[in-house]
């Protein structure tokens, strides 16, 4: 996929997040729109993933550590083509595989069960682990939130990785500065953060996590890298593409109303007024 | 000792064999990962003790430290096990699960990740660390969650026993066990087998559940009590979560009174456990011996044991007001 089709699909699954969390009526807008992008590169362009055998033996991994991001990791997949499109409207609603935080039982593809944060970098090293321990070539990526580096588990896990020297994994966090009660550096300061990791023997990368160019340089990167595990510190808007949630700490954990929804899906569809054409 | 299953050890209430039921986890460990070369094992800075040793020396490329750092031990492990490894996770039972419960429930248990969880020097018995270290929570914790198995070995053999059976088996499971030199009860030849209660004394007066090292106690008080003219029904209920039910409840009927006997508080393990399925099966009178809803302290292991009420006079005074 070129840098364009990869925007236009990172747009649609913005699309599709908003009109998930209008229709469920509950859940987190900031994060998943705002790390649209860093997903749509890695299921479009990055990782080996087959969505008509979601348990091919040597796929890469990909562990979500802050399970309250799944709408874009949903919305991802089926464009994806993991699962019907239609479904996705079915999210947080009783007897769907799509949990309000992501269950690995539930849904093929979603490899770990997340929402009480902290806990996916440790999954995502022990899988590392088994890959590196069975010579096998397939790599871990985790997605990590920023505000979850509060959570001691985060750096007991970073100590370890570090220690390993796994350079089959790739950790990317979501550097957008909010967490539910404001922002990260009020309420817990995190900086600096790069420099932390590498104190703790870890390879830094630090992006526009918006940009997807730069994304896919930075994959490269890290695949590159030896006898390190890497680091992707991507800086994103939290509520990227829609103007009225971008930067605002108060999207974090908040749907829009059918209202909201509208302007949001008019902004996105025209790409901002860029372009006048709109359909449903 | 005519009364008792002859499969169980020679002479073990005169001149038992004294050993660890740890020294159990270290030799199951071995064997086990001989069977299978998917078995690996993470210990949180206490190999030695944990008895995790054995397996380290033996299997270095399927040995992993991860420090003092119980919450990414279980974390690991989770990821090992849903990538296709079947690890075992130890350290002191207060720490794991009593410091990674969080990510037992989700990371393990909600995920059915095939991870097996290690608690050692469970019990009051590890003796002078004190409280801190006593684990006497730790099966109350893990029964509760969905998907787990829980088991408490009466000695070494059955730890064993016990530790190559969860790594046959699919699923996550929880195996406590002590620090002390035990009296070892069972043989090669005892039948083991996960979620099945083994009566190992039989009796029509009154019925004694144990598990751990209390059925030990429990085979003596059988014992002294029998020259009373009293018979008790002693069972082995080594595997808490799934309850055998149905030996419970035969054994409850035939007697109609049962004493329960563990090694932990005497809220949410076997006593309840015992107590929530005869309730709703077998209704019967029931008295429970367990640390008494109360934190333990520092001391020999044989002074707290006699302090906290957990010998086999405990249990013949529970038997006692039973039959009243």
């Amino acid at each position: 996929m070129t840098v364009q089709e990869l925007e236009l699909t990172a747009n649609t699954v913005r699309q599709d997040i908003i009109k998930m969390l209008v229709e469920a009526g509950s859940g987190h807008s900031a994060g998943p729109l705002g790390s649209a992008d860093i997903f749509t590169t890695l299921y479009f362009a990055e990782m080996d993933v087959d969505p008509k055998d979601p348990r091919k033996e040597d796929r890469d991994r990909f562990v979500l550590s802050c399970g309250h991001y799944c709408p874009v990791w949903y919305a991802t997949m089926a464009s994806r083509g993991f699962f019907p499109r239609e479904e996705l409207m079915t999210l947080r609603k009783f007897g769907t595989r799509l949990q309000g935080h992501p269950h690995n039982m539930a849904l093929p593809g979603v490899e770990n069960s997340s929402g009480p944060l902290g806990q996916g970098l440790s999954q995502a090293i022990g899988m590392a682990m088994t890959a590196r321990m069975d010579k096998k070539k397939w790599r871990t990526y985790c997605m990590i939130s920023d505000g979850e580096h509060d959570e001691g588990q985060i750096w007991e896990a970073i100590m370890f990785a570090g220690k390993e020297r796994l350079d089959n994994l790739v950790s990317i966090i979501d550097r957008n500065n909010i967490q539910i009660d404001g922002d990260t550096e009020d309420v817990m300061p995190l900086e600096p953060l790069g420099d932390k990791y590498k104190a703790f023997g870890w390879h830094v990368i630090d992006i526009n996590g918006n940009d997807i160019g730069a994304l896919m340089e930075a994959y490269k990167e890290a695949d590159s890298v030896r006898q390190m595990p890497s680091v992707i510190i991507a800086h994103t808007t939290p509520g990227m593409g829609v103007e009225f949630m971008e930067d605002d700490f108060k999207w974090h954990g908040m749907p829009p109303n059918k209202e909201q929804a509208k302007e949001a899906l008019h902004e996105l569809r025209t790409l901002r007024g860029r372009i006048r054409a709109e359909h449903e | 000792m005519s009364d008792y299953k002859d499969y169980l050890a020679k002479d073990f209430l005169t001149s038992p064999e004294l050993r660890p039921t740890r020294d159990g986890f270290g030799t199951g460990l071995v064997k086990l990962g001989h069977m299978d070369e998917n078995v690996v094992v993470i210990c949180a800075d206490l190999t030695d003790s944990t008895r995790s040793a054995a397996f380290a020396k033996e299997f270095p490329e399927r040995f992993i430290e991860v420090g003092v750092a119980e919450q990414n031990m279980m974390g690991i492990a989770a990821g090992m096990a849903l990538s296709g490894k079947v690890p075992f996770i130890s350290s002191y039972a207060v720490f794991n699960p009593g410091r990674n419960w969080d990510q037992l429930r989700v990371s393990v248990a909600y995920s059915k990740a095939n991870v097996k969880i290690a608690g050692a020097h469970a019990g009051i018995s590890v003796g002078p660390d004190g409280a801190t270290h006593q684990a006497l929570e730790d099966m109350a914790i893990v029964r509760v969650l969905p998907n787990m198995t829980v088991i408490a070995p009466c000695d070494w053999v059955e730890c064993e026993k016990a530790t190559i059976a969860v790594g046959k088996m699919y699923g996550p499971a929880y195996v406590r066990f002590g620090r002390e030199n035990v009296a070892t009860v069972t043989t090669d030849r005892t039948p083991f087998e996960i979620g099945k209660a083994e009566v190992y004394r039989e009796g029509k007066d009154v019925t004694v559940i144990a598990c751990g090292i209390m059925v030990f106690e429990a085979l003596k008080a059988a014992e002294e009590i029998s020259k009373d003219g009293i018979e008790l029904e002693v069972i082995n209920c080594h595997t808490i979560k799934p309850l055998d039910v149905k030996t419970i409840v035969e054994s409850a009927k035939k007697t109609g009174k049962v004493v329960t006997a563990e090694e932990h508080q005497i809220n949410g393990a076997l006593g309840s456990a015992v107590a929530e399925a005869l309730s709703e099966n077998c209704p019967v009178p029931m008295a429970r011996v367990g640390v008494l809803d109360t934190f333990g302290e520092s001391g020999k292991p044989d002074e707290l044991m006699d302090a906290y009420l957990l010998r086999s006079k405990d249990i013949i005074r529970k038997v006692k007001s039973l039959i009243k």
